[in-house]
């Protein structure tokens, strides 16, 4: 029952006895959401510094809002207007941070590994917001209480995530802990854009979408990086639509009652239409608001983490 | 477990004290009208569905009924980790409401002060008083109990255990030497 990680760098670290006791925590957070005195004084005094050296809108947001709402104080700062563009290194950076005693850095690197590094140097808790190609537990764990709002359960359902599986972190937060779960794992992709062996993670590999999508109860679409378009992986994004895109008949496949996800931000017309975007099977806006719950909880379980370890 | 410690109150112990605390809200209230009843989890939110239920008995009205969960707002997040954080349901309006606050154990005072800051963010009571079934003393905080089942001085290293049984009804209260 006690959490007792003081960080939290993946899903891959994280016991399915964890993950149930964040989600559990996640929905009781929920309730804060819709009161209109938004704030709880769970984390007065603490200090979250979200260090974000690559783009973020909606996660670094959801962090924000999440560590406001529990009364504690943060601050961000981003690749772009910090001292990394003078080519300070990430461990200078890091140090500097450190002195400034924050309780907990939420950090989002390009390099995988990043949070690792931190978390082996600083005496704060570290979150990892997305690291290059590896993971973004955050984001699965979103995705993991959605489909749990909406199925009542995680057992035995069969998820099926298409798209750019190489470089996308979230998939492998998702492998690892969709599997932990119990959920029946379907990839789909284009061949150039499905790392070899992945299948090791707890995975079913298909080329076409429609073997991927049929009788699953959960569809989860990634973003395809526009400036990969002419590269070598993709030759364009109409061809990548046509055979990788989720349409409304290729939706039919799945369950009726199957529910339609994606991370964000969508390229609607690439690997999501419009049509089914905004049908009534999209539970995307629910995931970004579960994310506030989500990221909540992850800020509350790390900063009592280290006591509970006894 | 159960079977330790010196017996405090039995099942008709406990319903005697309820039944009287029930009358007693009435009384001081005249009335029951704007009364709601909040329970703080786990224990108080067992005891104030038992004292809803006497309320109705006696005066013919159901009290509006809720659950708090205090963990959000302890003082003691350093000190003793990230405990589970339970469910907050209060299906009604606190603004202009008069909120008895019920709880099984009054000790340090603490958790009552965690509650009262809780419901004070989730609206503007008129009133609120705070009922027990068993007040243990030992407070470090300047809080009192507005009804109580059972005064019980204490040493601090005792324990007071209220068994549930499995339909979350009071059994019996104990007193635990350690």
């Amino acid at each position: 029952m006690a959490f007792n990680h003081k960080h939290i760098l993946g899903t891959e670290y994280l016991s399915r006895e964890d993950i149930q006791l964040i989600l559990d925590t996640a929905e009781s957070f929920r309730e804060i959401n819709t009161r209109s005195i938004k704030k709880v004084p769970t984390l007065r005094g603490k200090t979250i510094i979200n260090a974000f050296f690559e783009n973020s809108t909606r996660t670094r947001l959801s962090f924000e809002i999440a560590g406001k709402r529990l009364s504690a104080d943060t601050v961000n700062i981003s690749g772009s207007a910090s001292s990394v563009t003078k080519g300070e290194t990430l461990e200078d950076t890091a140090r500097n941070i450190e002195v400034m005693h924050p309780d907990i850095i939420v950090i989002r690197h390009g390099h995988s590994g990043a949070p690792h590094y931190l978390a082996e140097r600083l005496n704060c808790s570290v979150i990892n917001a997305g690291d290059g190609a590896h993971e973004h537990p955050s984001q699965a764990l979103l995705d993991i209480l959605t489909m749990r709002q909406h199925k009542g359960k995680i057992d035995g359902l069969k998820v099926a995530i298409v798209g750019d599986i190489a470089h996308s972190r979230v998939v492998r937060s998702n492998l690892y802990a969709l599997n932990k779960m119990g959920a029946d794992v379907h990839l789909a992709g284009p061949g150039t854009m499905m790392p070899s062996g992945i299948e090791r993670l707890g995975a079913t590999v298909h080329y076409d979408i429609r073997a991927a999508v049929k009788d699953a109860d959960v569809v989860m679409m990634l973003r395809i990086q526009l400036e990969r378009q002419g590269m070598t992986l993709l030759p364009t994004l109409r061809e990548y639509a046509r055979f990788f895109g989720l349409n409304d008949d290729v939706l039919k496949l799945a369950k009726a009652d199957a529910i339609v996800m994606h991370p964000g931000p969508m390229n609607r017309g690439v690997e999501i239409s419009s049509a089914v975007a905004d049908g009534p099977q999209n539970v995307i806006l629910g995931q970004v608001e579960n994310g506030v719950a989500v990221r909540m909880a992850l800020l509350y379980l790390v900063s009592g983490g280290e006591q509970a370890v006894e | 477990m159960a079977e330790q410690g010196t017996l405090i109150l039995d099942k008709a112990g406990v319903r005697r004290a309820l039944t009287r605390i029930a009358h007693e809200i009435i009384e001081r209230n005249k009335g029951v009208e704007n009364v709601a009843l909040v329970g703080i989890r786990s224990g108080g939110d067992d005891l104030a569905k038992l004292l809803a239920r006497q309320i109705a008995a006696i005066e013919n009205i159901e009290v509006p009924l809720g659950t708090i969960d205090i963990t959000m707002y302890r003082d003691d997040l350093d000190s003793r980790g990230s405990k589970p954080i339970g469910k907050t349901e209060i299906p009604f309006s606190l603004d202009d409401m008069k909120i008895v606050l019920v709880d099984d154990v009054l000790f340090t005072g603490r958790t009552i002060r965690a509650a009262m800051d809780a419901l004070m963010d989730l609206g503007r009571p008129r009133a609120i008083q705070l009922s027990v079934l068993i007040d243990r003393g030992h407070r470090e905080l300047p809080i009192r109990p507005d009804f109580v089942g059972r005064n019980l001085p204490t040493a601090i290293n005792e324990k007071i255990d209220v068994v549930f049984d499995g339909e979350r009804n009071p059994l019996e209260v104990r007193l635990i030497k350690s």
